[in-house]
């Protein structure tokens, strides 16, 4: 059997956990890397001003769509009241019914009515046929490897604090920074620089969000903002990566660029690709960080 | 928004002893003022409602006031009021509701801050009159809405309301705006109108703030009524207030074809309310929202999805700042038309 995962939005966040689980059920996920095609197919079924991320969704849905039996797409509604997601994460599931004719496997993470990721992917094995046994335990390891993992590269980004190198950090979403499309090319261009690069993405300081913005209350930007943060005094400058016409970044980079008072790079990516002028400004923005 | 300024400015008179500063109407000049200092991609009640502040805190206020909501609403105020601090103002900002939920013990304690004299009885009597006062203004409007195309004499409806707003800020208790309310129905239904039986009707759905504020759809409501058309629209305060949550629960029973999960803010009403209208026959949906706003631009294809599958012609405005009027009227020209010409 094969289940198809689009690359894009909530992959990033969940990824690893539903590998180790389905690995165990010996089931084979599906996906592919972004790339311009997949990006032209998202924008035929796309609104116009949908932002960049959800286009590639869509795009990738469309691919999937007659390459695997199930497309996976959960509905993620909030983790508690102050975790809340980004409001096109809770349509997900009905733009695709209604937009594709696939078969759809889904369940809903939603804390603040008792709906939690375990009980829905129990479900979904259930659906497909495998006793509730095994799927826990499945579901127990797949835990286990993916807080590993996570503590591992958590580790690694911290450690880059301390190097004696000019340290830049990136302020980005999941689904952006690892976006072959989007945020890989940028890296690319950065990594050319004798430079150390700290993701924000990367570490788990959700709580100390609270220092720079009260009201805070979506998951992954209070993420991004518990980076800044932490590495707020060991850094030389920042690099704010969002997509064309993300709601949040919206609202909390402005935040961010008016609080902090360090050099900054405000970097909005569209569906335009213009990659040389990117180059450009980080090009004169590393000039002004080796010169500070 | 609206006529809302009224019953707000009511609450707040009866219950602080300070001076209450109507800010003037939304004009381009505010519009300006708050595109100027805004992100860029931010959606458009933002602009208006900075926009708004600093034109308040030039007129001398100090205490601002900021509702906030779900989706993005919530965390307007505190960019808000960043913004409003680089630019050099003094002042306080109160946010009722954040995450989409009101946090009751907060607003005491902002309340109490402010005046320590406060008598909460007294509050909670005055919340209720301003309560029934915005029902009763709600039920007065979706009539108006309905008739106001088919009017004899120009003007009449608008100069009836001015009158019942100037009395309803006199009220001092619950029982005589009742019979205020009751009164002024009967005139209003006493206002000749010439309507025919099988009038073209249209409803208006979309997002909550550019719905309300005339300013910032430009008027399309009177535009609508000028073609000699019903309206029907279900997006008021007091279902913002009461109904909210219910609609949503209705709308997920009744609509399971087009969606299984709850939307964001006012997306799953939406989905409901157009096929509501595609099931009473109505001769058209407009959906209006503000350039940006990520709950209803999700739902935009499902509401394509509806329309299509009950044969009901939908037509989407999309308001900035920066939208020319005269684009959106030939539009609306061009609408009118093509449902008259179904009609036929």
């Amino acid at each position: 059997m094969k289940i198809g995962i689009p690359k894009a939005l909530y992959y990033y966040y969940f990824f690893d956990k539903w590998q180790y689980f389905f690995e165990q059920l010996n089931i084979t996920l599906v996906t592919i890397d972004t790339n311009k095609e997949i990006l032209e197919r998202g924008s035929v079924y796309a609104s116009s001003e949908m932002c960049l991320s959800l286009k590639i969704f869509l795009g990738h849905v469309d691919y999937l769509k007659d390459k695997c039996d199930y497309i996976l797409i959960p509905k993620i509604d909030n983790f508690g009241l102050n975790d809340q997601m980004c409001s096109n994460f809770s349509c997900l599931y009905d733009l695709v019914n209604n937009l594709f004719d696939v078969k759809i496997l889904t369940y809903e993470i939603n804390h603040l009515k008792k709906k939690y990721e375990k009980r829905g992917l129990i479900n979904i094995g259930k659906q497909l046929g495998f006793d509730r046994k095994s799927l826990l335990k499945a579901y127990n390891i797949a835990c286990l490897k993916y807080k590993k993992k996570k503590k591992e590269l958590s580790i690694i980004n911290l450690n880059k604090l301390n190097s004696d190198k000019k340290k830049i950090l990136i302020v980005a979403h999941d689904y952006n920074i690892n976006d072959s499309f989007i945020g890989k090319e940028i890296i690319k261009n950065i990594e050319k620089y004798d430079l150390e690069i700290i993701y924000s993405h990367l570490f788990n300081e959700d709580y100390l969000s609270y220092y720079l913005s009260k009201n805070l209350y979506w998951k992954y930007s209070k993420k991004n903002v518990g980076a800044i943060v932490l590495c707020k005094e060991k850094i030389d400058g920042i690099i704010f990566i969002s997509t064309f016409p993300c709601g949040l970044d919206s609202l909390v980079n402005e935040l961010m660029m008016r609080k902090i008072e360090l050099p900054y790079l405000n970097l909005i990516i569209d569906d335009q690709d213009a990659l040389a002028g990117i180059e450009t400004r980080i090009e004169s923005f590393v000039d002004i960080i080796e010169q500070n | 928004m609206a006529n809302y300024y009224i019953p707000a400015h009511y609450l707040l008179e009866k219950i602080f002893d300070f001076e209450i500063i109507n800010v003037p109407l939304i004009t381009s000049k505010t519009i300006e003022l708050g595109n100027k200092h805004s992100p860029e991609f931010v959606c458009t009640p933002f602009k208006y409602t900075l926009g708004t502040m600093i034109e308040a805190l030039d007129m001398g206020a100090n205490v601002l006031i900021q509702f906030g909501g779900g989706c993005r609403y919530g965390y307007y105020s505190e960019l808000q009021e960043q913004i409003l601090k680089d630019l050099g103002y003094k002042f306080e900002l109160l946010n009722l509701i954040t995450a989409g939920k009101a946090n009751v013990k907060q607003i005491y304690k902002t309340i109490k801050r402010i005046n320590k004299k406060i008598n909460i009885i007294k509050c909670l009597y005055y919340l209720f009159i301003t309560v029934k006062m915005v029902k009763y203004m709600d039920k007065i409007d979706d009539y108006i809405r309905q008739n106001i195309g088919f009017e004899v004499e120009k003007n009449s409806f608008n100069k009836l309301l001015e009158k019942m707003l100037e009395q309803f800020k006199t009220v001092n208790n619950p029982i005589k705006l009742y019979i205020l309310y009751k009164k002024y129905l009967k005139k209003f239904k006493k206002l000749k109108i010439n309507k025919p039986k099988n009038c073209l009707k249209v409803g208006v759905i979309g997002e909550l703030y550019t719905l309300m504020e005339p300013f910032s759809n430009y008027y399309l409501e009177k535009e609508l009524a000028s073609f000699n058309i019903e309206i029907k629209r279900f997006t008021n305060v007091n279902y913002l207030l009461f109904k909210h949550k219910a609609t949503i629960n209705k709308a997920l029973k009744k609509s399971k074809k087009y969606m299984k999960y709850k939307m964001c803010a006012d997306a799953s009403s939406n989905v409901y309310w157009a096929k509501y209208l595609g099931t009473n026959k109505y001769d058209g949906i407009i959906h209006i929202k503000s350039s940006f706003c990520t709950p209803e631009i999700g739902v935009m294809p499902i509401l394509d999805k509806v329309a299509k599958d009950y044969n009901i012609p939908i037509i989407y405005f999309s308001f900035d700042a920066n939208t020319s009027e005269v684009g959106i009227k030939t539009r609306l020209e061009a609408f009118y038309d093509m449902i008259e010409m179904r009609r036929k």
